[in-house]
């Protein structure tokens, strides 16, 4: 009981101060801004705990996070290993190729209006279809270790990284083409000083939305059969164990892998495309 | 005219490189059986045999496309619709959970973009959250919700429609959030002479401007909920479902199987997403958007 009237109590407590602070005098401040949403994460994990342990929740259900975080700190051997397995070898690698073909293949079918107009409504539809359905048959061509991973993750991003590349490569204006057609030009001048520049804050765009998808691919392609590591193989082994502390050790483990990813990302395209107004806001 | 043929072209190109990947890669099978039957194979009838495997590696356009029509529109001739070997009944129920999680998410989603729109220690606490979650491969842990549910005994569509929401619902709330905060500051000027209260201007001016928002990450929401809805069916063992198709396909070798529940996988999510679009063009035309 003495837990579930700490939950409230605390929940209400850091709610007023969140509330204080964001119509208080600092709200705009920088500090502001970062210390809400920490507290907002601080109150949510610590409502989390007392509630588990006041309403004794079996932890085949929810375990409370310093269950969690104690598995976490035993088992660093074991999530690294899965680490490498799903992110290193399959994510990353796949996000690679995938993002690569994609890019080179937008540069290629830029040269041509007609491959242009027939294939982006292709990919655009492709782009929204449940791709992951084709990790079944990608794990039967390619086997069971990482390499049918990294397929599924080529497939997924392929489309997306498309679209946006060609969108990003329609990007300049007439004026400015016509600056380089005056200065004469070549195809390759115009396409490395002007274009692809233009292009940047699309392809970063796509390059952003193809990180979640190269995990979330790599992660559920798993599911279909894998050799005895990897995060996805060791989330469907323990919920069928009943092993949730390990299972959400794991998800700890995919998100700071997917939020690093999508950061480090991020960085690089705040340094590549720093001239853009939605950088300098 | 001049958007069709483009088009053509290029589905034509892909069927063609399709069936041509077939001969490739269902060849060693049609030449190893061949061997063992020690008959000498002519290559028009290689190719004749890698285009009509009972479980090739890679499927012929036409196979996929007669088994859609064996196990949909035949099934419905028969008038046995809805038995466990029609992919309508399967597709019917992946269908249902996807819906019920697209309503639950779309709904708890805009209501939190209207608090998050009103409120601002609850925009300064959850906008973060919201935006850094959707670079979480959330999709993780479909395995564990359904586990989970089952285990305080909630089963069937339930589950699966909690992932389902769960997709679409961030989307929603991001979309929404920009949506309503569209209207400029001239707008909510204007409407402030005109002593406006803010259940008026919401009414008014915040609610009918979000609109184009609304139906953009509704596209992404549903083609996120079919995905989820998929997923969901993966862990439990199910058998039915696209998923549990999708699955038994795998465990089974029927490559078939796999590549028509895809198809009709892909069928659904487009159709859902051009209705959705059918609905944003009807409405944006009544509200006189510019098109």
């Amino acid at each position: 009981m003495i837990w579930i009237a700490f939950a409230i109590v605390f929940w209400a407590a850091t709610w007023g101060l969140n509330s204080w602070i964001a119509n208080g005098p600092f709200a705009a401040t920088r500090a502001a801004r970062l210390a809400v949403p920490v507290i907002f994460g601080v109150t949510i994990i610590v409502v989390w705990e007392a509630l588990v342990r006041g309403l004794a929740v079996p932890s085949v259900i929810l375990p409370p996070p310093s269950a969690i975080a104690a598995k976490f700190a035993t088992s660093i051997p074991t999530l690294w290993e899965d680490f490498v397995q799903t992110f290193v070898k399959g994510a990353l690698s796949g996000y690679l190729i995938g993002c690569g073909s994609a890019f080179v293949t937008a540069v290629l079918i830029d040269r041509s209006p007609f491959l242009q107009r027939g294939l982006l409504p292709v990919g655009n539809f492709i782009a929204a279809l449940p791709i992951i359905g084709t990790a079944p048959i990608l794990v039967m061509w390619f086997g069971f270790d990482w390499h049918s991973k990294a397929a599924v993750v080529v497939v997924m991003v392929f489309f997306p990284m498309l679209v946006n590349t060609v969108q990003g490569l329609a990007a300049t204006d007439a004026m400015q083409r016509d600056l380089m057609h005056t200065y004469s030009a070549s195809y390759w001048q115009r396409l490395l000083k002007l274009r692809l520049p233009a292009a940047m804050p699309a392809i970063f765009n796509g390059l952003k939305i193809a990180t979640t998808l190269a995990l979330i691919g790599a992660i559920v392609a798993e599911f279909f059969g894998s050799p005895i590591k990897g995060m996805g193989f060791r989330i469907s082994t323990e919920v069928g164990r009943l092993g949730l502390d390990m299972v959400w050790a794991e998800i700890t483990v995919a998100a700071l892998a997917g939020s690093a990813f999508y950061g480090i990302v991020a960085t690089i395209e705040k340094g590549v495309t720093f001239w853009h107004p939605s950088q300098r806001g | 005219m001049n958007r069709i043929v483009p088009i053509l072209t290029v589905v034509l190109a892909i069927v063609v490189l399709w069936y041509g990947a077939a001969i490739g890669m269902n060849k060693k099978w049609a030449l190893d059986q061949a061997g063992r039957a020690g008959v000498e194979l002519s290559t028009s009838e290689v190719i004749a045999d890698t285009w009509s495997q009972d479980r090739p590696v890679l499927p012929a356009p036409h196979q996929v496309a007669q088994e859609l029509w064996k196990t949909t529109g035949a099934m419905v001739l028969k008038g046995r619709a809805m038995s466990k070997r029609s992919l309508i009944f399967h597709g019917w129920i992946t269908l249902s959970a996807t819906l019920l999680g697209f309503a639950i998410g779309t709904g708890a989603g805009i209501l939190l973009a209207v608090g998050i729109v009103h409120n601002r220690a609850m925009d300064m606490s959850v906008m973060p959250w919201a935006i850094a979650s959707q670079t979480i491969p959330i999709l993780a842990i479909a395995p564990m919700i359904i586990v989970v549910l089952n285990s305080v005994g909630i089963q069937g569509l339930l589950p699966k429609a909690f992932i389902s929401a769960y997709l679409s619902f961030f989307p929603v709330v991001v979309g929404m959030v920009k949506g309503l905060r569209s209207p400029d500051a001239m707008q909510l000027d204007l409407l402030r002479t005109y002593n406006a209260s803010g259940g008026e201007t919401f009414r008014k001016l915040r609610l009918p401007s979000s609109m184009p928002y609304l139906f953009t990450s509704l596209k992404i929401g549903m083609a996120a909920s079919l995905v989820g809805a998929i997923v969901g069916e993966l862990p439990t063992g199910a058998i039915r479902g696209l998923g549990a198709r999708m699955l038994t396909g795998s465990y089974y070798g029927q490559t078939i199987q796999i590549w028509s529940a895809l198809f009709a996988a892909a069928i659904l999510a487009a159709s859902l997403v051009g209705i959705i679009g059918l609905i944003e063009r009807r409405m944006l035309k009544r509200m006189g958007a510019k098109q």
